[in-house]
């Protein structure tokens, strides 16, 4: 059976990687290539990068970067951030990327990702949703419903996050990045709940993303339909690493690849 | 000495990786559709080319069907990869009435029994005894379609890795300096790179005259 990935992630602005919370308040950390060397070598199942100031600024994507990343590591590389016509994705992919993930201008444009799908394959087109909580005032117990946010969750779009997804995976997405805006940096967990809700609507695997510190954390996830568990803060930040996630996750029964040889320097 | 190694440009496949993974073990592959490189490079790299049908037309418009079949069939030094692994087959569900290059008798279909398609991710990969440079071990896949197992694979000669998602189904073959693999070992870390090293090593012993 194949095994469960953890996906480190580097959002990338300006040739460098930052993080912030709720995808606000960005703070260096580090230089992308040391950054993926380090990762696939700690038992990184691939790599996720996501151009973060492309959207917002109008930025082409990080072209470059992936260049260098590609070149550095041999492990699998899904990138995202700024991806508006077909063409930025056949960039992209020259470039080196594996996987290239759509978001707003698939919004606003669903056939962008029909369009991918048709010139590239299912297997190279990647959903990324950001998804917030639909907050209900009036009735406090109806069931959790979730909306997509756009322009770096400045944004709130009405759209229904489950219905987009659904559409998306009609359209031709192979596998879907389901960030909870709500959880994002903050550390208390991924959403569950979106996950569950996103697992029973699609067929194709799906990486949770926002809110993990542990590898319990990531457990929850895959328990609730995850098929990889996507994670930036704790890994820049040093409060654990790829491989003590892997081997946490090992140890409660988990089905993960562990590298082979324990690193020099842990 | 590496040999020359030429990946078949097919348009619209991912070849950055290839090429990276190549360059790391000290290799520079040279890019090209034209069937007389094809023919006479020492070795050739076939890689995926997102769908069964638009990949044979690419290579019947290039004119690289026939190259590449009789690559194959000489056991001249190739590497088919992912969608290339299926080209090489007879033919698949993807796309019904299009023959495959025919040089692996065996059919593609959907990998049915996954709980999630397609299948990304990291999978066992467990070669026949007769493999010489497939080896146990963990490689990355990316794909819905798989080869057949048929017993007529090893009928002609080719030893058989295997895989399990949902069904057990074929993760790579191998004859001679002909290696075709479902997984892809340019994203496979140090599994796939190790794999790549010793079909290098295959490729130069085959055309120093050594042994096939």
């Amino acid at each position: 059976m194949v095994r469960l990935r953890v996906i480190p992630c580097l959002d990338v602005k300006d040739g460098r990687v930052v993080k912030g919370v709720r995808f606000q308040g960005l703070r260096d950390a580090g230089d992308p290539v040391e950054r993926a060397v380090a990762y696939a070598e700690s038992g990184a199942d691939e790599l996720c990068l996501l151009d973060v100031s492309a959207t917002r600024e109008g930025r082409a994507s990080a072209v470059e970067t992936v260049r260098a990343v590609r070149a550095a590591i041999g492990i699998p590389l899904t990138v995202g951030g700024g991806v508006r016509r077909i063409e930025d994705a056949a960039r992209l992919l020259d470039a080196g990327a594996d996987k290239v993930a759509v978001n707003t201008a698939a919004l606003e444009r669903p056939e962008l990702i029909a369009e991918i799908k048709a010139r590239l394959g299912a297997q190279c087109t990647v959903l990324s949703l950001d998804a917030a909580r639909r907050e209900d005032a009036e009735r406090p117990d109806s069931p959790p419903s979730w909306e997509v946010v756009v322009a770096g969750g400045t944004r709130r779009t009405g759209t229904d996050a489950i219905e987009w997804a659904r559409r998306a995976v009609s359209l031709g997405a192979g596998e879907i990045l389901a960030t909870s805006w709500d959880r994002d940096g903050t550390g208390d967990g991924y959403d569950a709940e979106l996950l569950r809700a996103l697992a029973g609507a699609v067929s194709v695997p799906l990486i949770a993303s926002g809110g993990a510190r542990t590898a319990g954390h990531m457990e929850t996830a895959l328990d609730a339909g995850a098929s990889a568990v996507l994670a930036a803060s704790i890994f820049h930040d040093g409060v654990t690493t790829v491989r003590q996630i892997k081997l946490e996750l090992a140890r409660s029964g988990r089905d993960v690849r562990l590298p082979l040889c324990p690193p020099s320097v842990q | 000495m590496s040999p020359d190694v030429v990946l078949v440009r097919t348009g619209v496949a991912n070849v950055a990786s290839v090429t990276a993974a190549l360059q790391r073990l000290g290799v520079e592959p040279r890019l090209s559709d034209d069937p007389a490189v094809i023919r006479g490079a020492a070795a050739v790299v076939l890689p995926g080319v997102g769908a069964f049908g638009a990949g044979m037309e690419r290579l019947d418009a290039a004119g690289l069907v026939t190259p590449l079949r009789a690559r194959v069939e000489r056991g001249e030094p190739t590497l088919a990869v992912c969608l290339g692994l299926q080209l090489l087959g007879l033919e698949s569900e993807e796309e019904p009435g299009v023959p495959g290059l025919g040089v692996a008798p065996t059919r593609t279909r959907r990998l049915t029994g996954a709980p999630r398609l397609p299948h990304f991710g990291w999978n066992q990969v467990e070669p026949d005894p007769g493999c010489t440079m497939l080896a146990a071990g963990e490689a990355y896949f990316a794909h819905s379609f798989r080869l057949d197992d048929s017993p007529a694979l090893a009928a002609e000669g080719w030893s058989v890795a295997r895989s399990l998602e949902g069904e057990p189904f074929v993760a790579a073959i191998e004859r001679g300096a002909v290696l075709g693999c479902q997984f892809h070992p340019e994203l496979s870390g140090t599994y796939g790179a190790a794999l790549l090293e010793r079909w290098l090593e295959r490729a130069a012993l085959t055309l120093s005259g050594g042994a096939a």
